[in-house]
């Protein structure tokens, strides 16, 4: 009894802390509609200024508590800095646009921490006036375990008599709502979400600021809590503050009797619990189905056209000028450009669902990363040939794209992204602990294709890439590709048109799914091995970044992104200690000032001189 | 102390500096390891290995050639190692590879080795399977295995009169070798003893709450820890306050090491048996001499990182030195059965496996002063914790052994 009792306990105050984390996030979405990726960064921020306050102030209670407060305070003026600086730019773009801005935020904010703090993880004291356990039956339980435990709910008090009894409160809930009809019965919006995101950062910060006394603060601490508190602002319901604070103390409760019951399921655990939830309500607990926003021009897109003459011979010139030109070049580059080409039929076959089709995939390093141990465990199993192989690959993607579909395409909007993100990291989580299949995190190794010359592997590559987005460019420019953009555009009418709506956008998830099996099929024979990282969310970032780095509703944009990415990624981790601040400044700019991509830009150079 | 800055600073002007024109004329090292990801073990190895060459240098380089070593952050993924490796070998065209600390990254590096026929010399990585199950003929590692390191723990832990134990480790390669053989070598000392709890949390995932309760749930007589980095604080200091330490008897892997004791200070669990290295207790004078020039040179007491990155260059030279060439063949054979000196004293890189034979120390954990620290220690030298041979070829691939 006293051992469930500890454990439920233990698992209250980790659910208050997930609430603390998650009640900004689910207010900042609420009102702004922004995805905030850099919410864990911020968390971060929170627990490394709380050091240095706490360490300077006097170690009594007040002097503890008092820096926590000004930690957070500190915080959410960072807060108002980000969303003076980025956010207040793109509040019109599409949601993905804005994903992508804090994401290059929090990179950013990592690498001000690296040059603040240093590298070495840090550990506070226990905090003042707080240092003993409390015996209950024959347990002892931390004193600062239980004031956390009790701080969520305080929290959850106190935002309630904000959003329910003040006038700021009202506004903010009505915006929730429906931002337009508040915007036009005279709120002022950018007050509104300047203020709505500084408090959603000092609550971030407060978070991280009362989790130094359990925790090191170190560099990794941002993404381990940030996609915790993701599936929390899911499972809740986006935008609700009561779904956040039920779905945190459900998840922390379970991952503390997951722990004690089925230690291994912990890494999966939350997101088994969000698809759960998901299945049978789509909205979360307590969400509602979101008011349809109008989104600002610019998007309206000219229809694409199918390449002239003149336009074929170029791409055929240009083709086989690649495949000569690393003969000329070391054995490096060519590793590199069988990357490049690689990654850039992994953006290509993401773009074709995301782009044409209008659902955005936070996760699809899922079938990369899927196809890539598929084609490992062939090769290394039954020692199939790598042609096999490379048609074992796209097949493991395509039916793992149908599992998914089911669920995925019955949500919408950010609960679709959700999903596919949780899908990934179901996958990802399969990989690292099902260690008989996959080797767990040593992966497979000694993937090799029968020929040892690279030259000869990347001319197998290019031809392979060459090929696959060909057909996918044959697709977009097909009645196919049209139905799809319809479906995208306007469902309904694309509907009343004769279009079976559902099966165009089926078929585009799970042929982008197949394409990007294949891609992970070459990538695991050019590496000779595959990582459960193949599966994992920075994979699914990198897709992203370089589908919109080349511009979204472009077809050779996933080509020239992938290839501008990669290159600039592999030469900045080479050259700079802090590669991701620059990375993360590129990405703010990109979306900033080049929201159309890099072929957007010039095409829209070129037709402006025409 | 020497700020981080000035380590930053130093690592980049070691970096960037290269002599002008005497490109073709130096003998260059590839070296890879975690450097953003496991920064306080990594980056004490990098001042090591720094130490090394320069001593190197001073003393006319190698076979006539200045030392140029040319390294790069893996950043905690082996996809990435793999990736480096190349670029050092074909666009660097570096004489042989070198570091690694995670398992997993380790383990990739020395396929890549095998693959491309480049020699690499492992520094930190534990697990047994790098000169075992997946060695291989072009690998060699320094640091005492899993294996050894469980031996020397599992002569005290059979000392301990509880039968019933508990195990917390981290979920890959490094946690699952080190609990395979504690668990077989204590069994083989103490048949009458039972695992009856193991806790498996991600590497720096650990939710200390949850685990020690479960700890405690499963009313064991004592623990074997293998945890560490940003684990092992949250572990230890629930533990403490939930009243699982001291009570229950922890035996518990590398926690003894000075970048684990600098982060736990007064959290420190006294009594944990433990492997480490007390940095301010060792007079031998192998120990002194590298201890002053490290402390001349960076101001800064060495860790075991230090020790490590210091020891894994000196071999190499020695390899070439007695090889007289940088030919992969010639090295490898120079390196199987090299006796070299260590700040531990003289270890040998054995020929049977590629393992060296430097040790690791063994004691409790105690404060001082409000800092961890050892006592009650001894060395215990790597040769006398191996299995015999016979056990060793059964695991080795033949092909390793040609």
């Amino acid at each position: 009894m006293d051992l469930i009792l500890g454990q439920f306990l233990a698992g209250l105050s980790f659910g208050s802390t997930l609430f603390l984390v998650s009640a900004g996030l689910t207010l900042i979405f609420g009102v702004t509609r922004v995805v905030n990726f850099a919410h864990g960064a911020l968390y971060m921020l929170g627990a490394y200024f709380a050091l240095t306050f706490t360490t300077a102030l006097p170690t009594t209670p007040l002097g503890f508590f008092g820096g926590v407060l000004l930690a957070a305070m500190v915080v959410g003026a960072a807060g108002v800095i980000v969303e003076f600086i980025v956010l207040r730019r793109i509040y019109s773009a599409p949601e993905i646009f804005q994903l992508l801005a804090t994401f290059g935020v929090a990179l950013i904010i990592q690498d001000l921490v690296l040059a603040v703090w240093g590298p070495e993880e840090q550990f506070a004291p226990r905090a003042p006036g707080l240092k003993g356990a409390i015996q209950i039956g024959t347990a002892f339980v931390p004193e600062y375990n239980l004031l956390m435990t009790v701080v969520g709910p305080l929290m959850f008090g106190a935002l309630w008599w904000l959003f329910h009894r003040t006038r700021w409160g009202t506004i903010v809930r009505a915006a929730t709502q429906d931002r337009e009809m508040a915007s036009a019965l005279g709120v002022n919006e950018r007050l509104l979400f300047t203020s709505v995101f500084a408090l959603g950062a000092a609550l971030a910060g407060l978070a991280g600021a009362l989790q130094i006394p359990r925790e090191t603060v170190n560099l990794q601490m941002d993404l381990t809590i940030l996609v915790e508190a993701f599936v929390v602002v899911v499972v809740g319901g986006l935008g609700s503050i009561t779904g956040a604070f039920w779905a945190s103390l459900v998840i922390g409760v379970l991952h503390a009797f997951g722990i004690w019951l089925l230690p291994q399921s912990t890494l999966v655990l939350v997101f088994v619990v969000m698809a759960a939830v998901l299945i049978v309500r789509p909205y979360g607990l307590l969400g509602r189905p979101e008011v349809a926003t109008h989104v600002a021009g610019g998007l309206t897109q000219p229809p694409f056209r199918v390449a002239t003459v003149r336009e074929r011979v170029l791409a055929g010139t240009l083709i086989a000028a690649v495949a000569v030109l690393p003969l000329l070049l070391g054995d490096y580059a060519l590793v590199i450009a069988t990357e490049m080409a690689i990654l850039a039929l992994f953006a290509a076959s993401l773009q074709f669902f995301m782009g044409h089709g209008g659902l955005v995939s936070f996760g699809h390093a899922a079938y990369f990363g899927l196809g890539a141990y598929a084609a490992a465990l062939v090769a290394k199993s039954i020692g199939a040939p790598l042609a096999v192989a490379l048609v074992a690959a796209p097949l493991a993607a395509a039916l793992a794209a149908l599992v998914a579909s089911f669920f995925v395409l019955r949500a919408h909007g950010v609960y679709a992204s959700m999903l596919t993100l949780a899908f990934a990291q179901i996958l990802w989580s399969i990989a690292v602990q099902w260690v008989d299949v996959t080797g767990g995190d040593n992966g497979i190794l000694g993937v090799w294709p029968p020929t040892a010359s690279r030259l000869a592997y990347y001319l197998l590559t290019l031809g392979t890439v060459a090929a696959s987005l060909l057909l996918l460019r044959r697709a977009a420019l097909a009645p196919f590709g049209y139905a799809l953009r319809a479906s995208r555009d306007a469902p309904e009418r694309a509907e009343a048109l004769g279009i079976d709506v559902r099966r165009v956008r089926w078929t585009a998830f799970v042929a982008g799914a197949a394409f990007a099996g294949l891609a992970g099929a070459l990538q695991a024979f050019q590496k000779g091995a595959v990582f459960p990282n193949a599966l994992s969310i920075p994979i699914s970032v990198d897709g992203l970044v370089m589908v919109l780095l080349g511009g979204l509703q472009t077809l050779s944009g996933p080509i020239v992104g992938a290839v501008a990415y990669h290159g600039l990624s592999t030469e900045l981790i080479r050259h700079t200690e802090y590669w991701r601040a620059l990375l993360g400044v590129v990405i703010v700019l990109l979306v900033i000032v080049f929201p159309q991509g890099i072929v957007g830009f010039v095409r829209a150079r070129a037709s402006r001189s025409r | 102390m020497t700020t981080r800055r000035e380590l930053l600073l130093l690592s980049a002007t070691a970096l960037v500096a290269r002599p002008a024109g005497a490109q073709a004329a130096t003998l260059r090292i590839g070296e890879i390891n975690s450097y953003s990801t496991i920064p306080q073990f990594t980056i004490p190895y990098r001042m090591g290995w720094q130490l090394a060459v320069e001593e190197a240098n001073a003393a006319g380089g190698l076979l006539g050639r200045k030392v140029e070593v040319i390294s790069r952050d893996d950043a905690g993924k082996p996809d990435d190692a793999i990736r480096l490796a190349t670029e050092l070998v074909s666009n660097e065209k570096v004489a042989l590879l070198a570091g690694t600390f995670l398992s997993n990254v380790g383990l990739a590096v020395a396929e890549f080795a095998l693959r491309n026929k480049v020699m690499f010399v492992a520094a930190e990585p534990l697990t047994d399977a790098m000169v075992w199950e997946k060695g291989n003929r072009y690998t060699f590692r320094l640091r005492p295995s899993t294996f050894m390191q469980s031996a020397m723990l599992v002569e005290e832990a059979a000392r301990l009169p509880g039968k019933r134990w508990a195990i917390v480790a981290p979920n890959y390669e490094y946690g699952q070798s080190a609990v395979a053989s504690f668990k077989a070598l204590l069994k083989a000392r103490r048949p009458d003893v039972e695992f009856v709890a193991e806790q498996w949390p991600a590497l720096g995932k650990l939710e200390a709450a949850g685990t020690v309760q479960a700890l405690i749930a499963a009313r064991p007589d004592a623990i074997f820890n293998v945890t560490f980095g940003a684990d092992l604080p949250r572990l230890v200091r629930e533990g403490n306050l939930r009243g699982l330490f001291p009570r229950v008897p922890v035996v518990s892997l590398l926690s003894g090491e000075p970048e684990y004791l600098d982060v736990l200070k007064d959290e420190t669990p006294k009594g944990w048996i433990v492997t480490g290295y007390p940095w301010d207790q060792i007079a031998t004078p192998e120990h002194a001499k590298f201890f002053n020039a490290y402390y001349k040179r960076y101001n800064d007491t060495p860790r075991l990182g230090s020790v490590v990155g210091y020891s894994t260059f000196t071999a190499i030279f020695d390899a070439v030195r007695k090889a007289k060439s940088t030919d992969t063949e010639k090295m490898i054979a120079a390196l199987r059965g090299l006796t070299f000196s260590t700040p531990f004293g003289p270890a040998t890189f054995r020929a049977l496996d590629h393992q060296s034979t430097m040790g690791a120390y063994v004691g409790k954990l105690d404060q001082r002063g409000g800092k961890g620290t050892m006592v009650d220690w001894r060395y215990a030298d790597g040769r006398n914790y191996l299995p015999a041979d016979a056990q060793v070829k059964s695991r080795r691939p033949a092909e390793a052994m040609k």
